[in-house]
């Protein structure tokens, strides 16, 4: 048993490893495009950390976390344009607030927007069980989609450019790596949360509701308020993601809020294998080099990628992890 | 705001939700009967629509085409059900999403592959191209009508279907106990391969129709796929009764929202504003709808075999 958990545990510190050296390497040969393809991997893949809390731990199937990746897209890109444009965003108290270009205060943003839609939602589907929950956290995802189309205010359709990326102190984050660099940072300190998270109480509450909710309740804890936190937490790290997204891109779109990024958040973790610490960021990596090489090769990669994903959920169960390391082992 | 508008608008939601009923009454069925949650349902639609365009095309008959989208609907359902999908059954619902989400990446690109990225034409049949005039009130698209007048056809079809023939038997005893009905000696695996072409042919069917109205197109199957789990939802997974009534409600509830509620709006907002608002509003009326009545009725309207 032993044995398996350092085989995941070496999985994981070399893939951390090739996180900083891969990076390193491109920037030795001055290659800037892969520094900017593995930023993409690396936010990605903390979208999937955060989809992973709520899906592999708390086995709460969200397929609406697109709805959290593009509300924190979204404050990203309005704080920045209103703050670009010099435009008023709210008054209160005679206070005026022109938006902001700090990164700090748009990451708190888009965590803060992120939670609070994450509660309504969260308190209004986690009252549904298995399908249902899957397709009301999909409707809520779709409400927003279509509201951010027909909305005209920040671009409708369009999307909403941000011109110059964002300021965190006095670095110069339009360089890439100094960017990658932010990015992998916050993706570690997340991923650090998370793990902290699953060996507490907490953690241990969370995937007792998943395993079998009344057990949980005849010990004394309500399940309801385990899993609402749970969701919250998930769908903050999934904003954050998105916040970071919108800076990488410059550009935010209804894109960000479509089914089809659930879904693909959803693959990350799959692909990577569930409730597995790494699987989100192993996924994500997979996902993007099978769809950067693919996409070189042939405009119909759509085709092999799913030819490939089949494969993994009919042959492979317990994704890349569950290959390379072996079943997770209980006691 | 005409009566005569309004009437036509209420009837253009029953053709939607009737549209919608033949896109869910396939997906409930597959859920009810093998506990499948199925996304590559939209694939078939955009097949259907796909192989009517095509044999239209090449016969200049519509009908020809129409019986094609059934025919080849239901093989690629059989085809899809027997590679893939009886692998599945068994396993939990996120395995599911997955595998039937490769399902649509594989069958959108290959369809790209073979016809291109531009949409197809397909007309409206000649003897269907005329309005009609109904109670000498309104001129109506007697296509639309057409639509409406085979999702009825259906419905009636598909009631008679599950509960007077024995194939109707075993599909409802499929439902309530898979074990026993495999002990008693049905080949459970035929019946699963038949329920799953049957809802394939019905999604196959609503594409050719439809695609007569809008454009032939990949990808196509995406948002009617979404708008028919938002039915089979409000409807009860696994109740054809329900998705029926879900599919009408969701039909009506659309066209009307989008029809209605900017015109609501003028009466609390500016114009400029009241047309933003309306239509943010009538974009997510159903979605609002759906979760309404989940949190009121957290397993749909209707008790059906899903739940």
């Amino acid at each position: 048993m032993m044995l398996s958990v350092n085989r995941e545990q070496k999985l994981n510190i070399s893939f951390i490893a090739l996180l900083f050296i891969l990076p390193a390497v491109a920037l030795s040969m001055d290659e800037p495009f892969y520094i900017t393809l593995m930023t993409k991997v690396v936010i990605l893949a903390m979208a999937g950390v955060g989809l992973n809390l709520a899906l592999g731990l708390g086995g709460l199937i969200s397929f609406g976390h697109a709805a959290f990746f593009g509300i924190g897209g979204y404050a990203a890109g309005i704080l920045a344009t209103h703050y670009m444009n010099d435009e008023l965003l709210f008054s209160a108290f005679g206070y005026e607030y022109f938006g902001t270009d700090n990164m700090l205060a748009i990451w708190f943003a888009a965590m803060f927007v992120g939670a609070i839609a994450a509660i309504i939602i969260g308190y209004f589907s986690l009252r549904t069980k298995g399908v249902y929950f899957i397709m009301i956290t999909l409707a809520f995802a779709q409400m927003i989609y279509y509201f951010a189309i027909a909305w005209p205010t920040y671009g409708g359709e369009d999307g909403l450019s941000i011109y110059v990326r964002n300021n965190l102190f006095d670095l110069n984050t339009l360089d890439p790596i100094i960017f990658y660099g932010i990015c992998l940072s916050l993706l570690l300190l997340v991923t650090f949360l998370v793990s902290t998270l699953r060996n507490s109480h907490f953690g241990s509450a969370l995937q007792a509701a998943r395993q079998n909710e009344q057990r949980l309740a005849s010990v004394g804890i309500r399940p309801f308020g385990i899993q609402l936190t749970a969701f919250v937490i998930s769908a903050m790290a999934t904003a954050l993601a998105g916040a970071l997204f919108a800076d990488l891109n410059r550009f935010v779109s209804p894109d960000m809020l479509s089914w089809h990024t659930s879904g693909e958040i959803m693959i990350f973790v799959i692909l990577g294998g569930v409730g597995r610490l790494f699987g989100p960021i192993l996924g994500a990596a997979m996902f993007i080099v099978f769809e950067y090489y693919l996409g070189g090769i042939t405009e119909h990669w759509g085709l092999f990628l799913g030819i490939a994903l089949l494969a993994v959920v009919l042959f492979a169960r317990g994704g890349i992890v569950g290959v390379i390391a072996g079943e997770v082992k209980h006691d | 705001m005409t009566l005569t508008l309004f009437f036509e608008q209420l009837l253009n939601g029953i053709q939607f939700g009737m549209m919608l009923f033949l896109m869910s009454a396939g997906l409930t069925l597959v859920f009810g009967v093998m506990g499948l949650i199925n996304l590559a349902h939209g694939v078939l639609y955009m097949v259907g629509a796909f192989a009517c365009a095509l044999v239209a095309g090449i016969t200049g008959s519509f009908w020809l085409g129409l019986v094609a989208s059934l025919i080849v609907a239901a093989m690629a359902g059989a085809l899809i059900e027997v590679g893939v999908i009886r692998r599945l059954y068994k396993r939990d619902h996120l395995d599911q999403v997955l595998a039937t989400y490769a399902l649509i990446l594989i069958f959108s690109e290959a369809t790209r592959w073979l016809f291109g990225s531009f949409p197809l034409y397909l007309d409206v049949p000649d003897i269907l191209a005329q309005p009609i005039s109904l109670f000498g009130l309104l001129d109506y698209s007697s296509y639309r009508l057409f639509i409406i007048f085979v999702g009825i056809i259906v419905a009636i079809g598909l009631y008679l279907l599950i509960t007077k023939t024995r194939l109707g038997m075993r599909i409802r005893a499929g439902e309530s106990d898979r074990e026993m009905i495999a002990a008693l000696g049905v080949d459970i695996r035929t019946l699963y391969t038949l329920v799953f072409a049957l809802g394939a042919a019905l999604a196959g069917i609503a594409g050719a129709l439809l695609g007569a109205v809008q454009s032939v197109e990949v990808g196509m199957g995406g948002p009617v796929l979404i708008l028919a789990f938002v039915v089979i939802v409000i409807g009860g997974i696994g109740s054809i009764k329900g998705a029926f009534i879900g599919a009408l409600l969701v039909g009506v509830v659309d066209t009307m929202g989008r029809f209605l509620l900017p015109y609501l709006m003028t009466f609390l907002f500016s114009p400029e504003t009241a047309a933003n608002v309306g239509g943010a509003l009538s974009s997510i009326a159903i979605y609002i709808l759906m979760a309404g009545i989940l949190i009121v009725k957290p397993k749909g309207l209707i008790k059906g075999a899903g739940s």
